[in-house]
Formats: structure tokens, C-alpha cells, sequence
């Protein structure tokens, strides 16, 4: 999986996308009724590499593997991604994915890493997902709490603050206090 | 300046794009922002930004003025911009840019970091991106961290050591140290990288293979525990344990195994019981299975092992998960080989797979039908591939035309057989059949003396059903050049067309808009040989120079009594080319026998028009018989002089 990312990444932004269109192309007009295994086009490494796809309702998940991963098993592995996003997201739909594809990333990243499977036990991954998401939380996350701090600033209804208030002489009178 | 937009805001605008000229101009705007953003060296908002570069990058517009700014949110002491920063060396950069080299420093410190997480970050992008130079230099804390008691780092580091080897091998030795222990591990995770790590070493090393030999008992322990454990909530997927790991184990025993009689027998019981106790009803199960089966297949197992074995890939066949059957074909075809009988066995299995509707399945169980073809079985398997030729997708004729092909060369039970099964696929599948099949054919057809008349006879019957075929359109054409004879002289069982009629049909041949050049050329040859054959002469002098200037190929006869010999030019530029740059006039031989043993010789003069003073270069091919056998000659002439055609 590994060379593919590299493979893919290597390539121009426009070519990248065009891998992307094709393999997408490949595997939407595949029927329900036929395997989930698909030889990737000319644009992926050739005959060496395989598209291992599953289709949830309206989005298709594909992985892109080398000879030496197993293909059943590969399917398992989408299948816990899939269920693991569930988990993170509560319920996960499209947009998620879509308004959230940082978070999607940091999900895969304990999941695969280097091109191979780093973990595959649910609990654990929503677990490490779920306190680095925190710590983020804690230092205000991506949108940076200034920008709410701002906002919320501006629109706060402030009454008159009279200027230049004269409090006048005042003579405060201290007590003399006993020593300890 | 405002605040930069929120990620979702520039996601949830671009949305609104109606066209991509839109979604185009909107990014431009978003980018002439970021750009000024990073100008202002802003640290508050360079996550934001990076985030939604990368969020643009990943619709396909360039992003690498963000680069710089990834590594400057990895330097931060934020973990949400180190967090992001990572993500974007990781998409943004490669090796190629001298600027990655710049995260070394960063790593190395962040592979030190007191909070694990950042430590994992670390690890995650020297792990996926990490260029060998780098690798070189941080090799020693991927070490350090690969002798952690921190499960969570330590299967990263396991895995961050494989990239590190597979970029520099030569450190392979430096991460052996570590191994030791690894495997007594109890957190799945970190057991399972270890076995990666210890596969990847086992396979780039013959003396780390015989090396980690002695880990086998372990291994089959651990598998053993796996398999006999209870319900474990933790590694539970459908109601087996933990099964990638099971399936990495099998794979690691595997590599162990290979060519070792003593640890292939240490795992044998193993490999027997995940054989025979695997659940199956799920495709976990499966895929366990699935991994036993290719390890026994590659150990130096046992016989009955390798029958268990095949007898599970033979119960995939009939699966009704389209995966399943996809792998077992798949394997059956890498073992056909080696177990041919096994294999054998669920040969009708196999060929009910042709009918399948799935593309993969159908084409491994064409390759395997193939490969099991023999001596017994061509008569009933020819009968499934010929009508599988029939229904079969385009993309598949070509092949399985060539495998018939192949298969009733080697096995065909009788020369008539033989010619009816080319006469199916040149009827059925024509168009596809490849183009060195037709001389191939003609071979075939020439050293099958006495089929010549049911050959002929058959031939032409088909060319007036169809005539868009070219590859049978030539053969049949050829054929009734030699044989033409036979076809109009009684010799055939049905009745028997008159010389006009045979006429009529190279002639149509000659003329049709479905013939290509090298059809032409072989209906013109046919007509100019049956000159020899048939009696009406004037007729074939009258089509031959009307159309001799359009095609020039013309092969020669091995009829014996026939001594019309053509020549064959055969220009090996592109033949269309051909016809607008020469001309050619036959004229008649000077004589219709060339007399034996060098008393004299055949002159025919050829007047030959070439406007565009292209050099000439003739090909002869004679062929004869002598002596009952046939003879081929080709000779060239490439050195006619420069006057004759400058």
C-alpha cells in the first residue's frame, strides 16, 4: 500500500486526480452482485496492485494493495475503518467524512500506518482518537479560540461606561494593628 | 486584516459552486488569502490555514506554497498545530523536495517528546514518508523506542523500523537487538506489528530467516492460545479472535516453513486444526482459512495436509460469496502445477465458474480450465470452452480463442476434431482470433493432406454465411486458392459449386467494404492460382488487372503439378501505404514450367509505376513440395539499382 501512496503522491495534483476519477470510474459501475476485487487501472502500478473496494449506501471505501496483503483480509479491515469512523463520529454520514476529512485522517493514521495495518482493535482506536482529539479541544482546536473570543466580544451589548469618574478626596483612616 | 475563515465555512462555500469555473475562482480567492496570511507570519491562524489548503489540495489544486508553513506548525509547541503540521508534511511533501529534510531536527526531538501522542506523530510520519537520509539519521531513537514498555508507541516503532529497513537495509542488523522479546507481548497491537517486522526481516535475509527459525514453537503457541481462548470482547471480530493477527501469524509460519522440513513439521497440527476447527459461515473465517491453506500449500507439508487443502479451496468454489470463490480460483491456479490431480478433482467445479457473472471469476476459471485440459478430458472440456467462446465478452475472445487454439494442438484426438474445433472459433470468435494464427492455420490446414476436401468445402460454406470475419475470411480464402479444385470437383460430400459461383465469392471478396488490404490480397492470390486450377482463365486475367495495383501480397502455392509461381511483395512498411506509392503490372510468365535440374529459366516481367521514386525492395517466398514434404524459401532483393526507381 505503501508504494501506491508513494506512487500516487508522486504525481501532479492533476494527475493524482485523474488516478482518482479513474478508479472511482472503475469501481462505480461495478454491479452489487460481483466481487469486491478489481485489477487497478494502467494509472495504478499495473498488474501487481488490486483495488479492494466495499460499498456503504452512497460512498464507495477503496484500498489500494499490493500482492502481498490478503484480500479477504483486506475486507475485514475496511470493516473495522468503517465501523471505527461509526464509533468517532456517532453514526457517521457523508458529511462528516466531508466537513471532517482532518479528523477522518488522524482516524486512518491509527489504523494503517506506512502502508501496513497498525492496529485493528476498535476500543483502542477510538480510545487514542478520542484523547488527542481532546487535547486539541483544550488549546481551542483548529478554528483557535481568539476568533470566537472576537466575535463574542463584538457582539456583547456593553451599557454607557461613564468616563472620568471622580471619586474625590478620601481619606481612609488605618487602623493601627497589634503586633503578633 | 479579518480573521481567515473557518475550515467548514471555505468547505461549506465551495459546496455551493455551482460550476467548476466557480469552485476555481472561489479557491483562487481562499488561496490569495492564505497566501497573505503566511506572508503576516501568523502564528494564531497557520493551522487554520494549513487545514484548509490541505482540504483544497485534496480536490485537486496545488498546494505546495504550504510546505514551509507545515514545517513551521510542526516546530510549534501546540499540539493541534504539530498534529495538522504532520498531516501536511505527509501530503504535501515527498523526497523530492530538499525542504523535507528540514523535519529531521523536528522528529528527532518529537521522537523524545513527554507526551506520547507526539511521540506518535513523530513516528507515524518518519513511518510513511521518511526518505532514506532521513531514516539513516533517526534510526537509533526508532531503536530505543522499539524497547519500550509503552505498547502504544511500541507497535508504531515496529512499524516505523519496517520503513526504515525497506528504505536503508543495510540498518537491518541494528533492529535485531530489539526483537528479542517481542513476541512475548500481550497487547495485540503491539504482537501484531512485531510479527510484520519480523516477516519483513525474515524476507529481505536468508540469515535472519534461519535466525528467527527457532521463534516457530512460539509462534504455534500463540496461534494455539488464539484459537483455544474463550470469547475475548477485546479481539473479537464475528466470534473469532483477533483474526489479522491469526492471518499474520499463518503468513510469518509460512515464510518460516518454506523449504524446512523440521518447522514445517513443528506446525503442522497447528495448520491441521485452523483447518479443520475454522468457523466458515463468516468471511473472517474465510480469510483465516484462506491463509492456511496458501501455508500448506507452501511448506513441505504432509500429502494429506496438501488434500485437506485443496478440498477447502474446492468447498470456496462453491461458496456463495463471489470473494470467496474469486481467492479460491485464484489459489487453485497458482497450485494447478504442482497438484495437478488434486486440482483435477474439482475440475467440473471450475467450469461451472465460466458461467459466473462476475468478470475476475469467470477469467481465472477460464486460465484454470486451460491448464487442466488434457489428453482425457479435451472432447467434454473443448465443449465448455467453445461454448463459453460463444457467450463470452470481447474482452475475452482473443484469449480463449488462442488457448483452443493451443489445447487442440496438443490434444486433439483426431485431425477431422481438429479442423471442426478451428472451424467453430474462426465462425464464432473470427474477428478476435490474433494475427499469427491465420499462417499458423494454413500450416495446420497444408499438413492435413487428407482433409483438404472436407477442409475447403467447410471453408467456403462459411464465407457465404459471413464474410466480415477477416482472419477466417483469409484462411478460408487461401484455401480455396490450393484447394479449389477439390471444391468444385465432386470430392466433397454436398453439393458441389460451380467455378463461377467460387468466382463470385473472391470477387465479392475483393470488392466488399468489409475486407481490409490484407484480405484483398489474399482473395487476389486465391483467383490468380485458381488460374491454374480452373478453366475459366479470362475471366481471372480480367479481375487480375483490374485489381492487381491494389494489393500486393501474394503468397505462393506448394502445389507440386501447379508451376505458376508469384512473387510476394510484401513491402514491410504499412501495406496501406503501399497502394498510393506503387503500382504493379504483371505481365505473363514467359513459360508455366520451369524445367528441372538448372536446363532453363521463367521470366516475367513486372512494370511497376512509382511517382514518389521510392526505393524498390522485393521478397520471394517459394514454396514447394519435394519429395512429398514441404519446402519454404524466402529470399530478398534490396539491391535493385538505384536507376530503377530514382
Amino acid at each position: 500500500v505503501q508504494n501506491t501512496v508513494q506512487h500516487v503522491l508522486l504525481q501532479a495534483e492533476d494527475m493524482q486526480q485523474q488516478i482518482i476519477r479513474e478508479t472511482f470510474h472503475l469501481v462505480s459501475k461495478r454491479d452489487d452482485n460481483v466481487c469486491n476485487f478489481l485489477e487497478g487501472g494502467s494509472l495504478i502500478g499495473g498488474s501487481d496492485y488490486k483495488l479492494i473496494y466495499r460499498h456503504y449506501a452512497t460512498l464507495y471505501f477503496v484500498f489500494c494493495v499490493d500482492s502481498s496483503e490478503s484480500e479477504l483480509g483486506i475486507l475485514d479491515l475496511i470493516q473495522v475503518f468503517v465501523e471505527t469512523l461509526d464509533k468517532c463520529f456517532e453514526n457517521v454520514c457523508e458529511l462528516d467524512l466531508i466537513f471532517h476529512m482532518d479528523k477522518v485522517h488522524y482516524i486512518l493514521q491509527e489504523v494503517v500506518m506506512g502502508g501496513m495495518v497498525l492496529e485493528t482493535n476498535m476500543n483502542e482506536i477510538t480510545t487514542q482518537v478520542d484523547v488527542q482529539n481532546r487535547m486539541e479541544k483544550s488549546e481551542g482546536g483548529l478554528s483557535a479560540a481568539p476568533a470566537r473570543a472576537v466575535s463574542a466580544v463584538k457582539n456583547m451589548n456593553l451599557p454607557e461606561i461613564p468616563r472620568n469618574i471622580n471619586i474625590g478626596d478620601i481619606n481612609i483612616k488605618v487602623p493601627s494593628l497589634s503586633p503578633f | 486584516m479579518p480573521a481567515p475563515i473557518r475550515l467548514r465555512e471555505l468547505i461549506r462555500t465551495i459546496r455551493t459552486a455551482r460550476t467548476q469555473a466557480e469552485e476555481r475562482e472561489m479557491i483562487q480567492k481562499e488561496c490569495a488569502a492564505i497566501r497573505s496570511s503566511f506572508r503576516e507570519e501568523d502564528n494564531t491562524y497557520r493551522c487554520r490555514n494549513v487545514a484548509k489548503l490541505l482540504y483544497m489540495h485534496m480536490l485537486g489544486y496545488p498546494a505546495h506554497f504550504g510546505q514551509l508553513e507545515c514545517l513551521k506548525l510542526i516546530a510549534s509547541q501546540k499540539f493541534t498545530d504539530k498534529r495538522i503540521g504532520y498531516l501536511g508534511a505527509m501530503l504535501l511533501l515527498d523526497e523530492r523536495q530538499d525542504v523535507h529534510l528540514l523535519m529531521t531536527n523536528c522528529i528527532k526531538n518529537d521522537l523524545n517528546h513527554s507526551t506520547q501522542y507526539v511521540q506518535g506523530l513523530a513516528l507515524c510520519t518518519l513511518g510513511c514518508m521518511g526518505s532514506s537520509e532521513m531514516c539513516r539519521d533517526l534510526a537509533g531513537e526508532v531503536e530505543k523506542l522499539l524497547k519500550t514498555s509503552n505498547s502504544y508507541l511500541r507497535k508504531k516503532a515496529a512499524l516505523c523500523a519496517v520503513h526504515v529497513i525497506r528504505k536503508v537495509p543495510e540498518l537491518m542488523e541494528m533492529f535485531l537487538p530489539a526483537t528479542k522479546n517481542l513476541l512475548s507481548e500481550k497487547n495485540h497491537g503491539v504482537l501484531h506489528t512485531s510479527v510484520v517486522l519480523l516477516t519483513e526481516m525474515c524476507e529481505r535475509s536468508p540469515d535472519m530467516l534461519a535466525h528467527f527459525r527457532k521463534l516457530v514453537p512460539q509462534l504455534v503457541r500463540i496461534l494455539k492460545n488464539l484459537i483455544m481462548s474463550g470469547y475475548s470482547p477485546e479481539h473479537d471480530v464475528s466470534g473469532i479472535s483477533d483474526p489479522f493477527l491469526q492471518v499474520r501469524i499463518l503468513r510469518l509460519l509460512r515464510i518460516l516453513g518454506r523449504s524446512d522440513d523440521d518447522s514445517s513439521e513443528a506446525m503442522n497440527d497447528i495448520l491441521a486444526q485452523v483447518a479443520t476447527n475454522t468457523e466458515t459461515s463468516k468471511n473472517v473465517g474465510n480469510a483465516i482459512l484462506y491463509e492456511t491453506v496458501l501455508t500448506i500449500m507452501d511448506i513441505k507439508s504432509e500429502s494429506g495436509l496438501r488434500v485437506l487443502a485443496i478440498n477447502i479451496l474446492g468447498r470456496f468454489l462453491l461458496n456463495n460469496d463471489k470473494n470467496i470463490r474469486y481467492v479460491a480460483l485464484t489459489s487453485l491456479l497458482k497450485t494447478v502445477q504442482t497438484d495437478h490431480n488434486a486440482v483435477q478433482r474439482h475440475r467440473s467445479t471450475i467450469v461451472d465458474c465460466l458461467k459466473d457473472l462476475d468478470v475476475s471469476i469467470k477469467r481465472r476459471a477460464m486460465e484454470l480450465s486451460f491448464a487442466l485440459v488434457n489428453g482425457n478430458n479435451i472432447r467434454g472440456m473443448m465443449k465448455e470452452l467453445l461454448y463459453f467462446l460463444d457467450s463470452c465478452d470481447p474482452e475475452f475472445k482473443a484469449d480463449c480463442a488462442s488457448g483452443v487454439f493451443l489445447a487442440a494442438e496438443k490434444y486433439a484426438p483426431s485431425k477431422r476434431w481438429h479442423i471442426d474445433t478451428i472451424m467453430r472459433v474462426l465462425t464464432t470468435a473470427g474477428s478476435y482470433v490474433r494475427d499469427d494464427s491465420v499462417p499458423n492455420l494454413i500450416q495446420l490446414i497444408t499438413n492435413s493432406v487428407e482433409m483438404h476436401a472436407y477442409t475447403v468445402q467447410r471453408l467456403y460454406k462459411a464465407l457465404l454465411d459471413d464474410i466480415s470475419q477477416q482472419p477466417l475470411v483469409q484462411v478460408a480464402s487461401w484455401c480455396i486458392g490450393e484447394y479449389g479444385d477439390l471444391l468444385v470437383s465432386g470430392q466433397c460430400e454436398e453439393e458441389e459449386p460451380i467455378q463461377d459461383e467460387v468466382l463470385d465469392v473472391l470477387e465479392g471478396l475483393l470488392v466488399s467494404n468489409l475486407s481490409t488490404p490484407v484480405t484483398r490480397g489474399y482473395s487476389l492470390t486465391a483467383i490468380m492460382k485458381l488460374s491454374t486450377r480452373f478453366t475459366s482463365v479470362n475471366r481471372i486475367k480480367k479481375v487480375v488487372s483490374i485489381y492487381g495495383s491494389t494489393s500486393l501480397i501474394l503468397y505462393c502455392c506448394n502445389d507440386p503439378i501447379s508451376s505458376w509461381i508469384s512473387f510476394n511483395f510484401h513491402l514491410t512498411e504499412c501495406p496501406l501505404s503501399v497502394c498510393q506509392t506503387f503500382q504493379l503490372q504483371l505481365l505473363s510468365p514467359s513459360s508455366n514450367v520451369v524445367p528441372a535440374l538448372n536446363q532453363g529459366t521463367v521470366t516475367q516481367v513486372i512494370r511497376v509505376l512509382n511517382p514518389q521514386k521510392q526505393q524498390l525492395r522485393m521478397r520471394i517466398k517459394l514454396t514447394y513440395t519435394l519429395k512429398g514434404s514441404p519446402v519454404q524459401d524466402l529470399a530478398e532483393v534490396n539491391n535493385f539499382p538505384p536507376q530503377s526507381w530514382q
